[in-house]
């Protein structure tokens, strides 16, 4: 593994647990979950040729919420449909950084393709991912 | 000398070790690593897989190279350089890296550690203020897009041209601050909404903005450090390190994406994704090169920003017009870059699209890039260390425009991760240890202070003796930290 990384080894019990609680995961990579209000519901929706691309997309997504609007995903409720082309639609839950109050932990450039893996698993779902950070 | 690789690594020079290209199916050229025979042991099995991939990518010339400071990346290593063909060659985001034009910049101050001791403790706090950081952070600047557009294609000149800078910064920065080729066109309008309000922001990881002396022992080579600005030990600087933030990473993101794609169109397979690549001369690979250009000119800019607001805090904090305090920018230095420049290669001059990630240029004496007050003693190279240990200032060297196509080392290259680092010591812990030793901290995280200590870091000096070995750069002044701003 890469020595500056930080490495998502994500399981779920379906697509759909997956990739939320890999948006969890990302979430708690960035800040204190609990230091972050619930105030804000945004509904995101996906489109990619693969499922690994779609996770690839969903968590990308996630980490230009954070820079473009300052807004963490705390949770989200997410349908995979796993056809070509793959889809995503999530109704999503978090809150906009608040400097006075929010604990904040690393600051993620961008998701990699390095060592990245979906793949099933038993009856679900195994993924790793590396973020840059 | 035990390696955790099967590949031979055969000594060739000193400091200099070939795998040669009959060691991977798929191999071009051969890898080259240059380390001290501590620092090769030292480095982790992806560097040897990493380089030697690298080795493969279609149009490579002489080799592919990897840096003292090297250690395992994403598709290329940090510390990697390669060099290809413009004409038949590729052009691949992995060998840059996601934070395009990642960089660092140092000024010179006329204070001396007495002046500044008494109010160190003021001043990193006023610093961290002016300067953003960390998760969330944005500038002070709000830019509309066109105005962001023009930051693209302008650079530093905008932020200069628009009151925040003298001109002579921007004949002490890489490139005069302003790449040609930047694209706006070519970038997304999601990396324009990430980065529109970044610009004068450092954020997190190991990037930072330091307070540093000039150590009683610090100058190497007088006649150079007198050039730069330096003159005697006790000399206060600040080095800011920092790059596109979220734009660059947007770009990145963009193209690594895209490129994973386009690969199939030309026919290119990769031993690693994120290796992706498209021909240099190709749409996407223009468009990437357009786009990249773009980030590293915002990359600039907001290094230049950055330097705005230290001569604010500092005329505040000292109470004297910044002009007084000298802070003068020595250089800024580009280490995430890809550039067309011409080297010799089996005799004749090339064109070549070289990839520097985590390797610094270091071009010697004469080139025409160098500032007219450098260009008889070369380049200035700032390599920067941990936040405990200190960093240093070198000068390229001719022997470099041969060896390495005019590029050395960045930084002291991480030996241990994140998560190591934070097992072994709490960031407040840092924190107060570091203040004890008389360095003052402030830092967005303390998490992130505890994954930037020293201990998770090669030994700079170590890289530093290398590379003046290899002559692929010159010693010239170390420094020591005594104030440190992170994220």
């Amino acid at each position: 593994m890469a020595v500056a990384d930080c490495a998502l080894a994500i399981e779920g019990e379906s697509l759909d647990d997956l990739f939320e609680t890999a948006a969890r995961a990302l979430a708690e990579l960035m800040v204190d979950p609990a230091t972050v209000d619930q105030s804000v519901r945004r509904a995101i929706a996906l489109d990619a040729p693969s499922l690994d691309l779609l996770l690839y997309d969903w968590l990308a997504e996630l980490i230009f919420l954070k820079d473009s609007e300052q807004l963490v995903v705390t949770r989200a409720d997410v349908d995979v449909e796993g056809a070509s082309p793959c889809r995503l639609r999530a109704r999503c839950v978090g809150g906009v950084i608040d400097r006075g109050r929010t604990a904040l932990r690393a600051d993620p450039k961008a998701v990699t393709f390095h060592q990245f893996t979906l793949e099933p698993r038993g009856a679900g779902w195994r993924a790793r991912v590396v973020i840059d950070i | 000398m035990e390696l955790p690789v099967a590949m031979k690594v055969l000594p060739v020079g000193d400091c200099i070790w070939e795998i040669p290209a009959s060691e991977k199916p798929g191999m071009l050229v051969p890898a080259r690593l240059y380390a001290s025979q501590t620092l090769l042991a030292g480095m982790d099995a992806g560097v040897f897989e990493q380089v030697t991939n690298v080795a493969c990518l279609p149009g490579i010339v002489r080799a592919a190279l990897c840096m003292p400071d090297g250690h395992w990346g994403y598709g290329f290593p940090i510390g990697g350089v390669a060099a290809f063909r413009a004409d038949a060659g590729v052009i691949s985001p992995g060998g840059i890296g996601f934070d395009i034009n990642c960089g660092m910049r140092v000024l010179r101050t006329t204070l001396t550690e007495a002046e500044v001791r008494p109010r160190l403790r003021a001043l990193v706090d006023a610093l961290f203020a002016a300067v953003p950081t960390g998760v969330g952070a944005h500038g002070f600047l709000h830019l509309e897009p066109p105005a962001f557009r023009e930051v693209m294609v302008e650079g530093a000149r905008w932020v200069v041209r628009h009151g925040y800078g003298r001109p002579e910064d921007l004949e002490a920065t890489e490139g005069g601050g302003c790449l040609a080729g930047a694209d706006p066109a070519a970038v997304s309008d999601r990396a324009l909404r990430r980065g529109m309000d970044q610009l004068g922001t450092l954020g997190s990881g190991n990037h930072y903005l330091e307070i540093q002396v000039v150590p009683a022992d610090g100058i190497h080579a007088p006649d150079v450090a007198r050039a730069f600005g330096i003159t005697s030990p006790g000399q206060v600087l600040v080095m800011l390190h920092c790059g596109s933030r979220g734009f660059g990473h947007q770009v990145g993101t963009d193209y690594l994406r895209r490129f994973d794609q386009a690969m199939r169109t030309y026919g290119i397979t990769v031993r690693d994704r994120e290796l992706a690549c498209a021909p240099f001369r190709s749409p996407e690979g223009q468009a990437y090169f357009g786009a990249m250009n773009a980030a590293a000119n915002t990359a600039f800019a907001n290094r230049q920003l950055i330097t705005h607001r230290v001569r604010e805090v500092m005329a505040r904090v000292f109470d004297r017009p910044a002009e007084a305090l000298g802070l003068e920018v020595i250089y800024d230095v580009c280490h995430n870059t890809a550039k067309v420049e011409r080297h010799v290669v089996d005799g004749e001059s090339v064109e070549l699209v070289v990839h520097r990630k985590g390797a610094t240029r270091a071009f010697g004496p004469g080139a025409p890039d160098v500032p007219v007050a450098y260009r008889h003693l070369g380049q200035p190279v700032i390599i920067g260390g941990s936040m405990e240990t200190g960093s240093a200032l070198l000068v390229g060297t001719a022997h470099a425009m041969a060896e390495t196509f005019g590029s050395t080392a960045h930084g002291a290259g991480r030996t241990m991760s994140r998560a190591q680092a934070k097992r072994r010591v709490w960031g407040e812990t840092l924190v107060r240890e570091m203040r004890e030793r008389g360095i003052v901290v402030r830092a967005a995280s303390p998490a992130g202070v505890a994954e930037e200590a020293g201990f998770a870091y090669k030994d700079l000096a170590a890289v530093v003796d290398t590379v003046h070995r290899l002559d692929i750069s010159r010693r010239v002044v170390s420094l020591r930290p005594i104030g440190n701003i992170k994220g």
